[in-house]
């Protein structure tokens, strides 16, 4: 196959023609880490609308019904309808707390796959709570702030398993995280098949009213604007978890040691930090911002412990923080787009639609990703024929 | 020069090469000129371009303008086997050699001969005839885990000749050999020229260039400043003045060392390397206040371990660590930080620097607990950003801006950038390793200013190198170390340079060498 002459050109190639140049950035401009998310969302789009126009669906007509069921119509603003935007914030809650809590272990390279089952355990630790724990007439004051620190510390110290594997005997947290997901799930259905069953049904009994989280349509009596919405306190719970995951990156010390170690874990050693307690410790928090997702879905949705009260949000955060970038601030704006996706696909049908462009988003933006750190210069024939000429005259 | 009269033909011939990489000139119209059986030295400093003209020329780059022609013929190579094809072969800083495997399956590794049985008996006969030809002595049956970084040259040469090569480019060929080594790698390749072998030696070491060139050729910053110069007719300084753009001084100042009282101090140090095998054989080492001991060695003898065992990042099998007095044996590295002992490593972007954070969060690594940067739990970041504007400044560290990420910063600014956080808090002890490994002459010498800066202070400073002119010229004291033992602790003004570098080979001198020690 391989003869003496290949690769052997006699002659110059002589840029004559044209030529593409793709060469990998040295720095990203910030103009582009914020504009590329849009366009690539927007591609991912595009790629869809062709897969829809295959399948004789018309793109228009069905991103225009996923978009008006998220966000609502501007008509329909106008009128005072913002039960779409209240609908995707609700479906945006869980994935906030848990995108959160995976981007903050991304940060320091701990591959935390197990947000769905700390959230699983967070919102058992609730029911228990709830429930079993405190009295229904306990003060909602009071309850209302037992379920949330139950549901963080469950989410917290199932966290920690893998945790401390990992910074003692330096097991993969990929695998411990991703099989104690169907660990949580299947304790959950012990509970609500067995001791906490109301009557077999895989269901726990609903929660007492003092411990639901207030909802918007609660305060429908002052503002009838908000009749009907099912918005509910949870969504200060997440811009809360944010601010201060931003604040502990960007302003402590603890946040610093998390960005060393995730950059260059020997350099953290180097420098005296405690690798072992930081790993434990961000897992616990990591945890905990689901448990606390799972509580806030509890006790603001579904209102008692079933089997599938999550569609997988603690996956779906998992891509939220990698599109996010692991910018907290970036998981608010993401985890509306998926809430919204989520809601829009309850509208239109075949709900595998929502599904397909969900899975076409993931692999357009990480893909494109790659690409955007690559530029593309095009060399004009006259200057590179200018620049030979005057390189064999010299 | 008598070699390039007898052949009017260049064996190669490479006019007005351009190469670009992203945001880097690297190769700006640069010609060069090599006849028939001379060595040509390729002289300049770190990004001068050297590697980059010689990757295209052995097929590894394409250039994005000018010629190549080997003997008269127009070539332009797709990949480094059409390279070799036309007799030219590549032997790189960092050895491509397969440890588990045999010298003589090394050879063959990577050859379409044979198609699919091996001989390895014929080859092996092949190999030594070659090697017994070349004065190139190694044992082709060997492993080459087996073999010294010397030997493994060796392979990578007889590699190269095995392929046919005639026109053998070599990348500091000299980086990671003993004095020793040298001589005989420079008699082989005198050997070789004779024969009518072709050699072009890469280097940015002046002494080596005008000991082995028949004529130099020097780039800087991408661009020709002396094409193919007689040595015989340059001096050290001319070159050096070509290579840096300035006049160099040689001599570094030096005042005589105050040395005080021991600051730090190891006693029969045990450790192991990654491997689990013994590093440090019991190492007993004393540094005092105000002097510079400098610790000679091949790398891979115990160094990097004798530095992270005495850093508390690697366990201490045995042994006591003292810093001023104080046991630190096997403490955490945090309390050696407290101790005020500083630490670069070898490993500047590995272990030195955190590669996306930016320069100012770079030089906080160390101090990011203590006020003012440190405030409780929180970080400071006024005061962060404002010990960064003025490190730069002090350390005059070139960077575009504090936020960029270190990762950007050439080699000789992050070894500042790393200097500058290490030294800036006054230690009492600095443990420098291999600190101008890979630094260009302005970097050097910044570093070396640096180090007895801070012996002048009161510091004890802990050299490891593996540059004997770097110890010869730093050290108040020097200590040899081979294969995790020390051969021996002398003044500087006693040293002799023959004698240090036969014990850097693992020859034991005799009585001479031990009387420094009080």
């Amino acid at each position: 196959m391989s003869t003496g002459t290949e690769g052997l050109v006699s002659g110059n190639p002589g840029p004559r023609s044209w030529r593409v140049k793709i060469e990998r950035r040295l720095e990203q401009p910030r103009w582009l880490m914020w504009i590329s998310p849009i366009i690539l969302i927007l591609a991912a789009l595009a790629v869809g609308a062709v897969l829809l126009s295959i399948v004789g669906v018309d793109p228009r007509l069905a991103y225009s019904r996923i978009f008006s069921a998220a966000f609502g119509t501007p008509a329909g603003w106008l009128r005072g309808e913002i039960y779409p935007l209240s609908d995707t914030t609700v479906k945006a809650t869980p994935l906030i707390l848990t995108g959160v809590g995976v981007a903050l272990a991304f940060r320091m390279r701990m591959w935390n796959i197990g947000a769905e089952g700390q959230l699983f355990i967070g919102a058992w630790a609730t029911t228990g709570v709830a429930l079993h724990l405190l009295s229904p007439e306990t003060s909602p004051w009071i309850m209302i702030p037992a379920m949330m620190l139950a549901g963080f510390l469950g989410g917290a110290l199932y966290g920690a398993i893998p945790g401390v594997l990992k910074a003692w005997l330096n097991v993969n947290e990929i695998i411990t995280t991703l099989m104690l997901n169907y660990v949580a799930i299947f304790f959950n259905n012990y509970f609500i098949y067995g001791p906490w069953a109301l009557r077999g049904f895989g269901l726990s009994p609903r929660f007492p009213r003092n411990a639901w989280l207030p909802r918007l349509m609660d305060l429908s009596d002052r503002f009838p604007i908000f009749r009907g919405l099912t918005a509910h306190l949870g969504i200060l719970f997440g811009v809360a978890a944010v601010v201060v995951v931003w604040y502990i990156l960007k302003y402590t010390k603890w946040g610093y040691e998390i960005r060393v170690i995730g950059d260059n874990p020997e350099a953290a050693r180097y420098a005296g930090m405690n690798l072992k307690r930081n790993i434990v410790l961000v897992m616990m928090v990591s945890g905990g911002l689901a448990g606390l997702a799972g509580m806030s879905e509890l006790s603001g949705v579904v209102h008692l412990l079933q089997e599938r009260f999550s569609p997988g949000y603690g996956f779906t955060a998992i891509i939220i923080a990698w599109l996010a970038k692991l910018n907290p601030w970036g998981v608010i704006l993401v985890s509306y787009l998926f809430g919204g996706l989520l809601v829009g696909g309850d509208q239109i049908q075949p709900f595998g639609i929502v599904q397909m462009l969900n899975g076409i988003i993931l692999f357009v933006v990480i893909g494109g990703e790659l690409l955007l750190q690559y530029r593309v210069r095009i060399l004009r024939p006259e200057r590179i024929v200018e620049r030979a000429a005057e390189a064999s005259g010299s | 020069m008598e070699s390039s009269a007898k052949v009017d033909v260049p064996a190669v011939d490479m006019r007005g090469i351009v190469k670009r990489f992203p945001g880097v000139l690297a190769n700006d119209h640069v010609d060069l000129t090599v006849y028939e059986g001379e060595v040509h030295a390729l002289l300049g400093e770190n990004g001068a371009g050297k590697s980059t003209l010689m990757n295209i020329l052995s097929g590894l780059y394409q250039p994005d303008e000018g010629e190549i022609r080997v003997r008269g013929e127009r070539v332009s190579f797709g990949s480094p086997k059409d390279a070799i094809r036309q007799g030219i072969g590549m032997i790189h800083q960092h050895f491509m050699l397969v440890p588990s495997f045999s010298v003589a399956e090394n050879i063959m590794l990577g050859m379409d001969e044979p198609r699919f049985l091996l001989d390895p008996q014929k080859i092996e006969g092949t190999v030594r005839e070659l090697s017994e030809r070349y004065n190139l002595d190694v044992d082709p049956s060997s492993k080459i885990w087996q073999l010294s970084v010397g030997e493994q040259q060796r392979v990578e040469v007889l590699k190269m000749l095995y392929r046919g090569a005639t026109i053998l480019i070599m990348d500091e060929p000299t980086a990671v050999l003993t004095p020793q080594e040298v001589e005989d790698l420079f008699q082989t390749l005198r050997g070789m020229a004779k024969s009518g072998h072709t050699i072009i030696f890469i280097s940015h070491k002046l002494d080596e260039v005008l000991a082995i060139a028949d004529r130099i050729t020097v780039l800087r910053r991408g661009r020709l400043e002396a094409a193919g110069v007689e040595a015989s007719s340059v001096t050290k300084k001319e070159l050096a003045h070509l290579m840096v753009g300035r006049e160099v001084l040689f001599r570094i100042e030096k005042k005589p060392a105050k040395a005080g009282e021991v600051v730090m101090e190891v006693e029969d140090l045990q450790a192991e390397d990654d491997k689990g095998l013994p590093a440090l054989k019991g190492v007993s080492l004393q540094v005092r206040s105000g002097e510079i001991l400098g610790l000679a060695g091949v790398a891979g003898n115990g160094q990097r371990e004798l530095a992270q065992a005495i850093c508390g990042l690697r366990p201490v099998m045995g042994g006591v660590v003292r810093v001023h007095g104080k046991e630190v044996t096997n403490a955490a590295p945090v309390v050696l930080i407290k101790e005020g002992v500083a630490y670069i490593p070898e490993d500047r972007h590995g272990v030195g620097s955190v590669p996306n954070l930016s320069v100012a969060e770079n030089l906080a690594l160390r101090n990011y607990r203590w006020p003012p940067i440190g405030n409780g739990w929180r970080i400071n970041r006024v005061a962060l950003r404002k010990q960064a504007v003025e490190l730069v400044q002090t350390f005059d560290i070139v960077t575009p801006s504090i936020d960029t990420p270190s990762r950007l910063l050439s080699g000789g600014n992050l070894q500042k950038m790393i200097l500058a956080r290490e030294l800036s808090g006054d230690p009492r002890v600095v443990i420098a390793v291999h600190p101008t490994r890979g630094l260009d002459v302005g970097a050097t010498e910044a570093v070396h200013r640096l180090l007895l800066q801070e012996r002048d202070q009161g510091a004890g400073v802990l050299l490891i190198s593996e540059d004997l002119d770097e110890i010869l010229s730093l050290a108040d004291r020097i200590a040899v170390i081979y294969e995790g033992q020390i051969m021996s602790v002398v003044d500087a003004e006693d040293a002799d340079i023959e004698e240090l570098g036969l014990q850097m080979a693992g020859t034991r001198v005799g009585a001479g060498a031990e009387k420094g020690e009080a």
